[in-house]
């Protein structure tokens, strides 16, 4: 089974949002894999290796990252957790959107043929959740968004996919090729079920895995590819343009208070909410 | 500006809550740049659903199938992308509720359209505000296609209130359902009698700190003696002690209630941007460094064991005195 992985850097949420001439101030920030993404590679794994053992007989990862050069640090990244071969369309952040991505990615699924793409449900940055479904949509395949667990089919030919939903968890099935979106709990310790990884293996359930320094040593010889938006048919030309960038007000001040009736009585007289 | 197509889920005969967020921002989009509001409602059930949604809408467009007895993105999206089309709009909407945030961005590949998620506000005919970075940053984009898909964060729009009279509803052909090979398996559904989290005045969040799921029921107790929805952290709900549509955050519900619990929640950047637009907040917290503190309009510093029992007594006190 052949996964492609579209990944992308996003600054480290835990840093201060700074503005500067009316858009976030990046000079300096310091960059992380998107999160959600780090999880898709992780689903991608699991997909196809014996957890118990950590070994793989089949299959290929391949992460794809449209992004600034600085990007090929978090896209080897990737790869020391265990990706195979990556394809890097250099461009600027400006130069894109979602429709553009999705153009490339496009292309790239052309070219390679994967049996499944396996993306983050949202990049942290934008937290705009858009291009998976996307990509989907444009390729005529069907979509299973913010799968919490997959469950490969024996003959590999579908995937039942728990789909975290208003009011419960829904069902899903898909049928390979299809656009799989991930979500928190894909890397719970049995949300992946695959055939191969024993029933009784329970995963660290902590998040992605971290690249061991086996992995960095390997992701170093890995091959990466390198293009421009040209050479996959798409242009810098997005139909999304930011205008400004604005901190929200913060919260006034709040106040400690000694014990749980002056809690009640300041909740009824002061701030009126019971 | 051409005409809004406001996509309404529902739920038995009437619309769901969300749906009149959606409502409210088509009525102001159309007030303020031109246009008509026509809601869409799409499946099994629809035209039961269609008088409710007639009292909040100029014109309802109804499309029901026995091929689409279940949601699909896959069997949605095309219906809806050939009514844009078929009824001049030149703004798709939907609130941002799983449904919504997705099938839209489906819609939009089909139309060629640059989206915005999760709206605020819309500012011009193609310029939005929406929260970036866990909401710690609010952007406005203008979005250059000619027709432009967006989803409303349910928070930001007061429902839309009932107009005069009722509008038209009219019926469409759902034409060729094809899901691409996808099914609807089951859906395991988490059956509640408290609000929706999405629209309650009061919600009452536990976190990692709360240890079991059996501990939430103090706090289960609190929420039904108020009314409130609950909610938890990604810490509680990964932990499996309540189920994952509990989850308050950036990846989970966005919530704005008048008065919000967060009980042994430490304030994570990503549960803040779930809750940060609630008018009241309290904290209840064993160690008073924690970030939670900082949002807090009241915060205190104690054990829940101790502290949700005292705070069940005192609210029933109060009401009791009323
Ligand atoms: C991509 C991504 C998305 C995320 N999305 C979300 C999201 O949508 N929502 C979300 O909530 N999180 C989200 N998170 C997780 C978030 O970063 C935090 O890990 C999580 O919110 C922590 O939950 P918590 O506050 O319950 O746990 P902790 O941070 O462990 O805090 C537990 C708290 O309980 C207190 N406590 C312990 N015992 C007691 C006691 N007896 N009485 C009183 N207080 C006590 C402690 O002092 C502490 O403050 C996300 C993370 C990532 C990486």
């Amino acid at each position: 089974m052949k996964i492609l992985v579209p990944v992308k850097r996003v600054p480290d949420p835990t840093q201060k949002a700074k503005i500067k001439d009316g858009h976030i101030d990046l000079t300096g920030a310091s960059w992380i894999v998107n999160t959600f993404d780090e999880y898709a590679v992780e689903t991608a794994l699991r997909l196809l290796e014996n957890g118990a053992d950590g070994t793989r007989a089949a299959g290929e990862i391949i992460v794809v990252s449209i992004g600034p050069e600085d990007a090929a640090k978090e896209i080897r990244t990737t790869l020391a957790m265990g990706a195979d071969r990556a394809i890097h369309v250099v461009t600027k952040d400006s130069e894109i959107d979602a429709l553009v991505v999705v153009k490339v990615l496009q292309s790239i699924i052309a070219a390679e043929k994967p049996d499944l793409v396996v993306m983050g449900k949202q990049a942290v940055d934008g937290d705009a959740n858009q291009v998976g479904q996307m990509l989907a949509g444009k390729l005529g395949w069907a979509q299973a968004t913010f799968a919490a667990t997959l469950e490969l089919a024996g003959d590999k030919k579908s995937l039942l996919v728990g789909r975290e939903v208003d009011g419960g968890v829904e069902y899903k099935r898909v049928p390979v090729p299809s656009v799989i979106t991930v979500d928190l709990r894909i890397v719970g310790s049995k949300s992946v079920k695959n055939g191969i990884t024993p029933e009784s293996h329970n995963y660290s359930g902590e998040g992605a895995r971290l690249p061991s320094l086996k992995g960095i040593m390997a992701a170093k010889k890995k091959p990466m590819v390198t293009g421009k938006l040209g050479d996959y048919g798409a242009e810098a030309a997005p139909v999304i343009k930011e205008l400004s960038v604005t901190l929200p007000p913060p919260r006034a001040a709040g106040q400690i208070v000694a014990d749980v009736p002056t809690l009640v009585k300041k909740l009824a007289d002061e701030a009126k909410a019971l | 500006m051409g005409n809004i197509l406001a996509l309404c889920e529902f739920n038995g005969p009437t619309l769901r809550s969300s749906a009149l967020a959606n409502l409210a921002f088509a009525r102001a989009a159309a007030t303020a740049h031109g246009g008509e509001v026509i809601a869409l409602l799409v499946g099994a059930g629809a035209q039961a659903a269609s008088a409710d949604a007639a009292k909040y809408a100029p014109k309802v467009i109804v499309v029901e199938d026995a091929g689409l007895a279940h949601y699909l993105a896959e069997t949605y999206a095309p219906i809806v992308a050939r009514l844009a089309n078929e009824n001049g709009a030149t703004v798709v909407s939907a609130t941002a509720t799983a449904q919504g945030k997705d099938l839209l961005p489906r819609v939009a590949a089909l139309l060629d359209a640059g989206m915005a998620s999760d709206i605020a506000s819309m500012t011009a005919k193609d310029t939005f505000v929406r929260p970036i970075l866990s909401g710690n940053a609010l952007s406005t984009v203008q979005i250059s296609t000619p027709i432009v898909c967006v989803t409303v964060r349910q928070t930001e729009f007061e429902p839309a209130t009932e107009l005069g009279s009722a509008g038209a509803v009219t019926t469409a052909a759902a034409g060729a359902i094809d899901a691409l090979g996808a099914t609807f398996d089951r859906l395991d559904a988490q059956k509640s009698d408290r609000p929706d989290l999405g629209d309650a005045k009061v919600v009452v969040s536990g976190g990692r700190g709360m240890k079991t799921g059996e501990n939430f029921k103090v706090l289960e107790e609190l929420a039904d003696l108020l009314g409130a929805a609950m909610g938890a952290s990604r810490a509680a709900t990964d932990a499996g002690m309540v189920p994952a549509d509990w989850q308050v955050g950036q990846t989970g519900k966005i919530v704005a209630p008048n008065l919000y619990f967060a009980v042994a929640i430490s304030g994570a950047i990503q549960h803040l941007a779930g809750m940060k637009g609630s008018k009241t907040i309290v904290a209840i917290n064993k160690n008073k460094d924690e970030p939670i503190f900082q949002v807090a309009d009241y915060g205190l510093v104690a054990e829940w064991e101790k502290a949700i029992p005292e705070l069940i007594s005192e609210i029933k006190k109060l009401k009791a005195s009323r």
